[in-house]
């Protein structure tokens, strides 16, 4: 059974599409086959954030007119076995996307065998960002910890919960889950952002995870390469975490507490 | 004088106090499933109990009675309908069919235009105003939360929202509205002119409430208030914001 997912988030700038990469990369890390779709047609960049800009022949909009077969538009990693990217068209605008096209799309890649469609939305709530939830089963709610971010993020959660296929056709509702990203513990304690908790109040969805503010995103987007790839780093391993908990795991939270500061760093000033 | 044992019977014109169900939704399932929650707090409340069946929200639709099925639900409940008062040409032709009694629209009915409601006029007033504040049939209950950009109106009724009431949401009631949760958005109580109706919520934080036209936005309520359990009330045209528990 095929699983689509939605990176959401209403509101722009983030972390969607580093989430959509690093989810799907966790995904095909572990044994699956996943496509990730770029549903932000006209500002293309999950094939930036994917390492694959260079290859793009074929896009999505293509494959929705018909003018290229699936397998012609779809990229496949050269890292992660079983890893596929279907790039947003630079030069199509929004409508160029339709239901019965996506749908279509959707169809064509459960009948080729993939375990998971990860649908990397756009910013917004209109066309483009319904249409990447429409079909989906699962969403992850992407939440930056400060209030404009929980708002958008709430009315996604709405929208999801009643314009998506599941829902206007009764089916069961969408699995919702709540990402934190650019997570500051120490500017949380401070006050100067939300915590975890009050976001989940607001929000009362369950967290997949939380991603800690971390230099190594800027550093995996300039090369081309999904921060889960950097098992060193804090982000990489708090999404690796994030894949875990989607398929079931439990796993501890990590990096949501302030280091304190010890003896050592303290006397190394650092 | 009569012989005594002519007396088979005697007519006699008396008062009786019946119960009246007010019927706002005539959807079956959905009052059933109303009826099964309620019940479900009084059991034996309402064993064998006769029942008028209000018809006088509905009269103003086309909506469609399915007077057997409605009898026979509320008879599983122990209440027996008697008859029906109100409603249109249609529905007590139906209700009449079903071998329910037709009472006449009861004088009595107060259609009370509060002042300075901006209610139409042409909206039937279902509401008496000696009307207990007793659950309507069409009461409104929310399990989830109400989500930035969501909009709720229990018609007619009151509206329970088991959960908050977010940043962005608005709920409105011509009745009462009750908040299990956080309050964080909008809530407009009484909203066809009923100045007794209340909000309750768990948490204050709102950015607006109103009862019947009279509102208090975020910045006129008392900071002291905020984030503590709290009713919201009009008593001689003010609007009164209580703590509570």
């Amino acid at each position: 059974m095929t699983k689509i997912l939605v990176v959401t988030s209403g509101k722009g700038g983030v972390g969607k599409t580093t989430t959509s990469a690093s989810i799907a990369t966790g995904l095909a890390l572990r044994g699956n086959k996943v496509a990730v779709i770029d549903f932000d047609v006209g500002l293309r960049n999950l094939d930036l954030i994917m390492g694959v800009e260079r290859r793009v022949v074929y896009d999505f909009v293509n494959v929705v007119n018909g003018e290229a077969s699936l397998n012609q538009a779809l990229i496949k990693d050269k890292r992660v076995e079983g890893l596929y990217v279907l790039a947003a068209s630079q030069t199509k605008d929004k409508d160029a996307l339709t239901e019965e096209g996506v749908k279509k799309v959707l169809d064509d890649l459960k009948a080729d065998g993939f375990d998971y469609i990860v649908c990397d939305s756009p910013a917004g709530i209109e066309k483009g960002a319904q249409l990447a939830m429409y079909f989906a089963d699962e969403a992850i709610v992407v939440s930056n910890p400060e209030v404009s971010s929980v708002r958008d993020s709430d009315r996604m959660l709405g929208l999801l919960a009643s314009k998506s296929h599941r829902a206007i056709n009764n089916l069961p509702p969408i699995k919702q889950h709540l990402l934190v990203t650019r997570y500051s513990p120490t500017r949380a304690d401070a006050g100067e952002m939300m915590s975890v908790e009050d976001m989940l109040e607001i929000l009362a969805v369950p967290l997949l995870g939380v991603i800690p503010e971390s230099p190594a995103v800027l550093n995996a987007s300039n090369a081309g390469q999904p921060v889960i790839m950097d098992k060193e780093s804090d982000a990489g391993q708090a999404y690796e975490d994030a894949v875990a908990r989607l398929l079931g795991e439990e796993r501890p939270l990590r990096f949501i507490t302030a280091e304190k500061k010890g003896l050592f760093s303290r006397l190394f000033g650092k | 004088m009569a012989d005594p044992t002519d007396t088979a019977f005697v007519l006699k014109g008396r008062m009786l106090t019946l119960m009246v169900f007010e019927l706002h939704n005539p959807n079956i399932v959905q009052l059933a499933m109303r009826l099964k929650e309620h019940m479900a707090q009084a059991p034996n409340l309402f064993k064998n109990t006769p029942l008028v069946v209000d018809l006088s929200p509905l009269q103003d639709g086309f909506k469609v009675v399915d007077f057997p099925a409605l009898v026979s639900l509320l008879d599983n409940h122990g209440l027996t309908v008697v008859g029906v008062v109100g409603g249109n040409e249609q529905q007590r032709t139906a209700a009449a069919r079903a071998r329910l009694a037709l009472f006449p629209d009861s004088p009595g009915r107060a259609v009370s235009e509060p002042p300075g409601a901006t209610t139409d006029k042409t909206e039937e007033a279902s509401s008496t105003e000696e009307a207990p504040p007793a659950p309507a049939a069409c009461d409104l209950v929310v399990r989830l939360p109400v989500r930035a950009g969501q909009q709720l109106y229990a018609r007619g009724g009151d509206l329970i929202v088991e959960s908050s009431v977010n940043e962005g949401a608005e709920v409105v009631a011509d009745g009462d509205i009750h908040i299990y949760g956080a309050l964080r958005g909008r809530a407009l109580a009484g909203a066809r002119g009923r100045g007794d109706a209340r909000i309750w919520c768990q948490s204050l934080d709102a950015e607006l409430v109103s009862i019947n036209g009279i509102y208090r936005t975020r910045d006129d309520i008392d900071p002291a208030l905020l984030g503590r359990p709290a009713v919201i009330e009009i008593l001689n045209e003010k609007m009164i914001i209580r703590a509570f528990g």
